[in-house]
């Protein structure tokens, strides 16, 4: 079995039985990261680069260390010591970073549609790590591997993604995954905050706090971007977290046995109260395990094999 | 054009017989940990240990050792094999570690799974049980434990069918053309 494509830069582009493949090998990755010596030898002599265009910790992080745990070597290039602060294109950093014949290039960065077009200048595969408020694949695989762990399924499940829909690259690549998985989801958040036409989606959309909370099997709370509210999109963070925050009394209306998740870094107390972050629902650190094995699943499945010759 | 090899009561005998065996050359079952390659080999584990238990009265631990990630030729295939499961019951240092498979052929399954064990620790030493060794060895490793030698053409294939996996207790000779 294998992906179909070069690379993975959303999943919008993936089918479901490529989603199935990407979770199923996730699974049997965790086992790894359990063990006293955590590294196997499959992806020795492989180079994998690390192109952040824009701050991570928690992302970054988790690729480098599924590559090192499959014995790659990971190289980390962030913007702040690029050559992009010096006037590079970006299409010559991709070509000089592809003359340097890496293994894969990861790449993140603030305008949506950049991996995409980088991918088009290399030959390598180029994982999608988040372009602006396009797309976030792997944040959406170690979303479903968490709730198909938890939940035994995916099929069928009332998921709702709550916040600020708009900016959200996490809510793009959740709609499409969990829809492609055969789960109802619902989006919300305040009128300014969801996007006119998102439903085209898959998804029903609405501005009801309480409608999004009520029967939901999973609510995922996603991170007001209180550095990009250059523009006002809701009166006051206070305002917000009365209204759309999720806390202990809102989340009476959920389902038996509801779970949390949250992409990180949370707010605590503006979308999220404390009592709910950590909460016994809150599944938002078994997220943080589960982004390295989908790493290394998608490492795996990209870069484990023959090389292909790509023509570009 | 294929040919049965051994039926299901070939198979029963066999694994009887290297469940005597085992216990034989290990002068019992101390320290014994079994521990079957993904997919067959892990269903003729657990037979093993159900027929250690029936002659000795101990159960001994059983699991199973995924070699896939310690494979040689994953940069050469084009299709990346699915990953199986890695499950070991009890911590294998300083234990007696009998490794079962269905088929011995190359050799190289072996040397992953001989890898793979190793990353979890330092056992006493490894054994090999496998129900047919088919020859044609590309690397130095030998079985100790043989439930049939089944000489055979490089271009013949070799499959073993369990009932846990395929409903049928069988070995067979397929001639590929």
């Amino acid at each position: 079995m294998k992906l179909k494509g070069k690379d993975l830069l959303g999943i919008e582009g993936l089918d479901r039985e490529e989603i199935e493949l990407l979770l199923s090998t996730a699974e049997s990755f965790k086992e790894v990261s359990e063990r006293e010596i955590k590294k196997v030898p499959t992806l020795r002599g492989k180079t994998i680069i690390n192109l952040f265009y824009e701050p991570s910790t928690r992302t970054r992080t988790s690729f480098e260390i599924a590559a090192k745990r499959m014995s790659a070597d990971a190289v980390n290039i962030s913007v702040s010591t690029s050559s992009a602060s010096k006037g590079e294109t970006l299409r010559d950093t991709a070509m000089n970073l592809g003359a340097m014949r890496p293994d894969c290039i990861v790449v993140r960065h603030s305008s949506s549609g950049t991996p995409e077009m980088l991918s088009r200048y290399l030959s390598c595969p180029v994982v999608n790590a988040g372009d602006g408020a396009h797309e976030h694949p792997s944040q959406a695989l170690l979303d479903m591997l968490t709730v198909r762990e938890r939940k035994g399924a995916i099929e069928g499940l009332k998921v709702s993604i709550i916040g600020d829909i708009v900016h959200s690259r996490v809510a793009r690549s959740n709609i499409y995954g969990f829809t492609k998985m055969g789960a109802e989801v619902t989006v919300a958040g305040p009128p300014t905050m969801l996007p006119v036409g998102i439903e085209r989606l898959g998804c029903r959309a609405t501005s009801s706090m309480e409608e999004a909370v009520r029967g939901a099997d999973v609510i995922m709370m996603l991170r007001i971007q209180l550095e990009r509210q250059s523009e006002s999109f809701f009166p006051s963070a206070r305002e917000y977290s009365r209204l759309y925050g999720l806390d202990e009394t809102k989340l009476k209306n959920a389902k038996e046995g509801v779970i949390i998740l949250h992409p990180g870094p949370i707010n605590r107390g503006v979308e999220i109260s404390p009592e709910v972050a950590d909460g016994p629902y809150s599944v938002i650190l078994d997220q943080v395990t589960n982004g390295v094995a989908v790493r290394m699943a998608i490492f795996y499945l990209l870069v484990g094999g023959a090389r292909e010759e790509h023509h570009v | 054009m294929k040919r049965t090899a051994l039926d299901d009561k070939a198979i029963e005998r066999a694994l009887a017989r290297i469940a005597h065996e085992i216990i034989e050359r290990n002068k019992g079952t101390e320290g014994l940990v079994i521990l079957g390659i993904p997919t067959r080999g892990y269903h003729l584990a657990l037979r093993l240990q159900k027929k250690i238990e029936e002659i000795e009265g101990v159960r001994l631990p059983a699991g199973a050792v995924d070699a896939t990630l310690y494979r040689d030729d994953l940069g050469i295939k084009k299709d990346q094999p699915s990953l199986k499961r890695m499950e070991i019951p009890i911590p294998i240092d300083g234990k007696k570690v009998v490794m079962v498979d269905d088929v011995l052929f190359t050799g190289r399954t072996i040397r992953a799974a001989i890898d793979a064990l190793m990353d979890f620790g330092r056992p006493l030493a490894i054994q090999l049980a496998v129900l047919v060794d088919r020859g044609h060895r590309e690397l130095p490793i030998k079985a100790d434990y043989v439930g049939k030698n089944l000489p055979t053409s490089q271009k013949e294939g070799v499959k073993v069918h369990l009932t846990e996996t395929d409903g049928v207790n069988e070995v067979v000779i397929e001639a590929q053309q």
